[in-house]
């Protein structure tokens, strides 16, 4: 079976312009999405108290807002969780009350509900995470870029990380777009994503650098063009296999896990693109070209076992 | 070209799959819940395991099967709720020094076991339980030690008659002292550091004042053994909750994280690890009058005002025996009264003083006083500072009749469950710093089993995906990368099996998404094959082509997310790691399987013979 025709000269690189623009409106929608909305960061970046109780029957959540409401937690949020019987109620942080009452406190105003989960996080904690987890982005794209640069050529190091930067800021945009909560665990799946976004990448990557020094008479538009489609079948193969177990995890793996399948289905599809037309564009308009790669591709050629 | 494997490649290929096979087995059996019941001193099985029989059928219980162990036996059972049932009976119907704790074992067979192959373990999110991580006070033991080197250069300065205006003591700076003139600060310096080695000095450059701080080496060393201490506390605490698998580590440089797996009262666990009650026995102040001391507020130096039921009393200062010199506490009732008690013995250095004291005061009233360190959260301009106070209570100040021994019971206490935890903290022993929690997290028992479900249901409907576009896309070669998924997930779960990895459903999560990604490897392989073959390649250079130079572009894909594996377990805690630790294991196995397993199949299917087409799906 062959879903894709080998021969194919589809001009990607025609299309640049358009698509440069609009990589640049998402991009722009994105951090204003970002701007406005913000993102809901999750307990784990917050502080504060999650409870998930589960009814025999459907819940009633105004009634919950309401007892809870009258009992003093004014700011408690209270939301179904996956299923009508299942909800999770987040309290902000309280400094004056000890954690083990304030939960004893929740539950006596929920008769009937079954205690399954509770998530308690220090706002000092939580604090901390968010430092850490911005210090990863920051990191893994450093240290990514420095390998690609020091694999392939800077040009290409340089616009695989704006291609890198492009994907965890558009996830972030439909994150804050729609409202979903940002934990921890989402943080993972984004990570993810960066990893993910680059074997695409390198794999065009690969390609231009191996037809750089096949094709003679050809401008790095074409050969760009070349090592896109020839590169086709094996970028869209892989991203929709990937795309089966991350759907699969999406629907069949649980609201707590919701968050990190979200971020990488939309990581998958976005750093598909991404690797194609942020990546392989970029590195032609900064002007790659032959001789970038000549020298030090005869050297890598020769180290192959 | 020959596309031929050594024959030393295939059989160690053969090797590592069936030492995969081997250990992943393991997690195939279930684990059943049980009951452990240990004893610190040497017990005969046979008569335990009678005794257990017998509070099991007469609470109408149903066990599955009873083992001796090297201190006591293991009782298994069918669901949790009968395990819970069977721990308080066993518990109330056993001797007081047995420990009686829940715990998962799994069924593995013996065989398995003596070979060290056992199934990983759960994380609390799947299996239930509860997660703590503690914050160590470490700063109060710095103070205190402060406090007590400025008392002792206060009596150093004193004793080689060096004369000082004032000593106070700055926090997070040291020990200022003022000296009347230049040579007496001189000569303290000189004094000091032959007396109390260890110390940093600086002198003030305006006044005459010195100031002396910890060396930071030194500072260093008492927050580590703050520590440390603290862990080997709440480990004695986790072990007299009964808790069997709990997890015990420093997080960080003043943090400590306690999993609690199958735990659900998060309350009790909370009160037990974080308890400071303690006993102090003090000596009733009887040659002065305390309603007297309470009106004027004239209390003697040597002694301190306590209340007792509503009735002040005068307690001299001096400690007779304090909790440290108790060596074991058993909550009890009081045979004549049939109010609570804790049955106390002694050992340790302490009881010789407090028997002199008793022999020599028989007559005398003595207090028992309980104390507690509490910490309360205040906000003081809008910033939250953690103050603690130490509360104490005279719980009884009986006569004392007779010289008092190693054994001894008190009573006095508010109830039973007082007792019970009064005499547990006493036997773990107190912490060396006030701890607070800064992160809980409980997991109920059937959300750990929901979740373990959803889990293996996204991998069943992933990977079944996978496996039938494979097949349907490149036909026999793509049964050769099914086979290579499959063996990818063994080695795996071998591997994670091996190192003692935790799962955690972020884990399945990253063993779903391997699988997703390892295919790749087997991808990229074929297409290259398929363009070779376009190319107008014969079937076994396509293939060896196609390995070739797919293998650069495997190599390099999977670097960056391998990078990006290792930025997320430095960072991360948890389940995060866990995610980290199976992604990233799963990529460097999926290279193993991808690669060289499919190959080596291909190899004995194609390699060695002439072959006109290869059924790759064009």
């Amino acid at each position: 079976m062959e879903f894709f025709n080998p021969n194919s000269k589809v001009d990607f690189m025609g299309a640049r312009k358009w698509t440069a623009t609009l990589s640049i409106l998402i991009f722009i929608a994105s951090i204003s999405a970002l701007a406005v909305n913000g993102l809901k960061w999750g307990l784990d970046f917050t502080g504060g108290t999650q409870i998930e109780v589960s009814y025999p029957q459907a819940a009633d959540l105004p009634a919950i807002r309401d007892s809870l409401y009258k009992v003093g937690f004014k700011e408690a949020q209270v939301v179904s969780y996956g299923t009508s019987k299942d909800v999770l109620i987040s309290i902000a942080p309280h400094a004056d009350v000890d954690q083990t009452l304030l939960v004893e406190r929740v539950m006596k105003e929920l008769p009937g509900a079954v205690k399954q989960r509770v998530d308690f996080v220090g706002p000092q904690v939580g604090k901390e995470l968010a430092t850490k987890g911005a210090l990863a982005i920051i990191v893994s794209l450093l240290a990514t870029m420095i390998y690609i640069a020091m694999r392939f050529e800077y040009r290409l190091g340089f616009s695989s990380a704006v291609a890198l930067i492009h994907d965890p800021i558009l996830i972030l945009g439909v994150f804050a777009l729609f409202g979903i909560e940002f934990d921890l665990k989402a943080l993972a799946g984004l990570l993810a994503v960066i990893g993910y976004s680059l074997n695409d990448t390198i794999v065009v990557f690969d390609r231009v650098r191996e037809n750089f020094i096949k094709i003679r008479r050809s401008s790095p538009v074409e050969i760009m063009n070349t090592s896109i489609n020839q590169t086709l079948s094996r970028t869209i193969m892989t991203s929709v296999l990937t795309l089966f177990v991350v759907v699969a995890l999406f629907v069949y793996g649980g609201e707590t896990i919701r968050g990190f399948s979200l971020a990488l289905i939309i990581g998958i599809v976005v750093g598909t693109y991404s690797s194609i037309y942020v990546a392989g564009a970029l590195a032609v308009v900064m002007g790659l070209d032959r001789k970038d790669f000549m020298p030090t591709a005869r050297k890598e050629i020769d180290e192959r076992p | 070209m020959q596309n031929k494997y050594p024959l030393w490649k295939n059989l160690l290929l053969i090797v590592i799959t069936i030492v995969g096979l081997i250990y992943a087995i393991p997690n195939l059996y279930s684990e059943d819940p049980v009951v452990q019941v240990s004893s610190p001193t040497p017990i005969d099985p046979q008569t335990l395991e009678k005794e257990v029989q017998g509070l099991l059928a007469t609470a109408k219980l149903q066990y599955q099967a009873i083992t001796p162990t090297d201190d006591g036996l293991v009782v298994r059972f069918k669901s949790t709720d009968t395990q819970l049932l069977a721990q308080d009976v066993i518990k109330n119907g056993l001797d007081k020094q047995y420990t009686v704790a829940l715990n998962l074992a799994s069924s593995t067979p013996a065989w398995l076991l003596a070979i060290h192959a056992e199934p990983m373990k759960q994380g609390l999110d799947l299996r239930g339980g509860v997660h703590f991580l503690l914050e160590v006070d470490i700063e109060s033991v710095v103070n205190r030690r402060y406090e007590g080197l400025m008392k002792s250069i206060g009596q150093d300065l004193r004793e080689s008659s060096i004369r000082y205006t004032g000593i106070r003591y700055v926090l997070d700076k040291g020990i200022d002292i003022r000296f009347p003139s230049a040579h007496a600060l001189d000569d303290a310096i000189a004094d000091l550091k032959q007396k109390l080695p260890g110390l940093t000095f600086a002198k003030s450059k305006v006044t005459t004042d010195l100031t002396v701080s910890l060396s930071d080496a030194e500072l260093n060393t008492i927050r580590q053994n703050t520590i440390e201490q603290t862990m080997g506390i709440l480990r004695n605490r986790v072990n007299e909750l009964g808790v069997g698998e709990a997890v015990v580590q420093q997080q960080g440089a003043t943090r400590v994280a306690v999993d609690l797996p199958g735990i659900q009262d998060a309350t009790r666990a909370k009160q037990i690890l974080g308890g400071t009650a303690t006993l102090e026995f003090h000596l009733v102040d009887q040659d002065n009058d305390a309603q007297i001391a309470k009106q004027t507020g004239a209390v003697p130096v040597n002694s301190k005002l306590y209340m007792m039921d509503g009735h002040p009393i005068l307690l001299k200062r001096q400690v007779v025996l304090s909790g440290d010199s108790i060596t074991s506490a058993v909550s009890s009732f009081d045979q004549q009264t049939a109010t609570p008690a804790v049955q106390i013995q002694l050992g340790g250095g302490g009881e010789s003083f407090f028997t002199k004291v008793t022999r020599d005061n028989i007559g005398k009233r003595m207090a028992i006083v309980f104390v507690e360190n509490k910490t309360a959260i205040q906000t003081v301009d809008n910033v939250e500072k953690r103050v603690s106070h130490r509360e104490e209570r005279v719980i009884s100040a009986p006569v004392i009749q007779n010289a008092l021994g190693n054994n001894f019971q008190i009573t006095g206490l508010t109830d039973s469950k007082e007792a019970s935890n009064l005499s547990l903290l006493l036997r773990a022993g107190a912490l060396p710093a006030a701890i607070y929690t800064v992160e809980e997290r409980t997991v109920g028992p059937t959300l750990g089993k929901e979740n373990i479900r959803r889990g293996i249901i996204s991998l069943e409907v992933g990977m079944g995906l996978i496996l039938v576009l494979m097949i349907l896309y490149y036909h026999f070669f793509g049964i050769v990368a099914n086979i290579a998924l499959v063996l990818n997930l063994i080695i795996l779960g071998a591997l994670l099996s091996i190192i003692g990895a935790t799962l955690t459903l972020p884990g399945i999560a990253g063993i779903v998404l391997t699988v997703g990604m390892a295919v790749d490897a087997n991808v990229l392989i074929y297409e290259r094959i398929r363009e070779e073959l376009r190319n107008g390649l014969s079937p076994q250079a396509a293939i060896y082509a196609g390995y070739d130079r797919a293998f650069a572009t495997i190599l390099d894909a999977n670097v960056t997310s391998l990078i990006v594996g290792i930025v997320l377990f430095s960072i991360g805690t948890g389940p995060v790691r866990g995610f980290a630790i199976t992604l990233s294991l799963g990529l460097l196995t999926s290279m193993l399987t991808g690669v060289t397993f499919t190959r080596a199949i291909v190899n004995w299917f194609y390699g060695g013979r002439n072959v006109k087409k290869l059924s790759i799906g064009i």
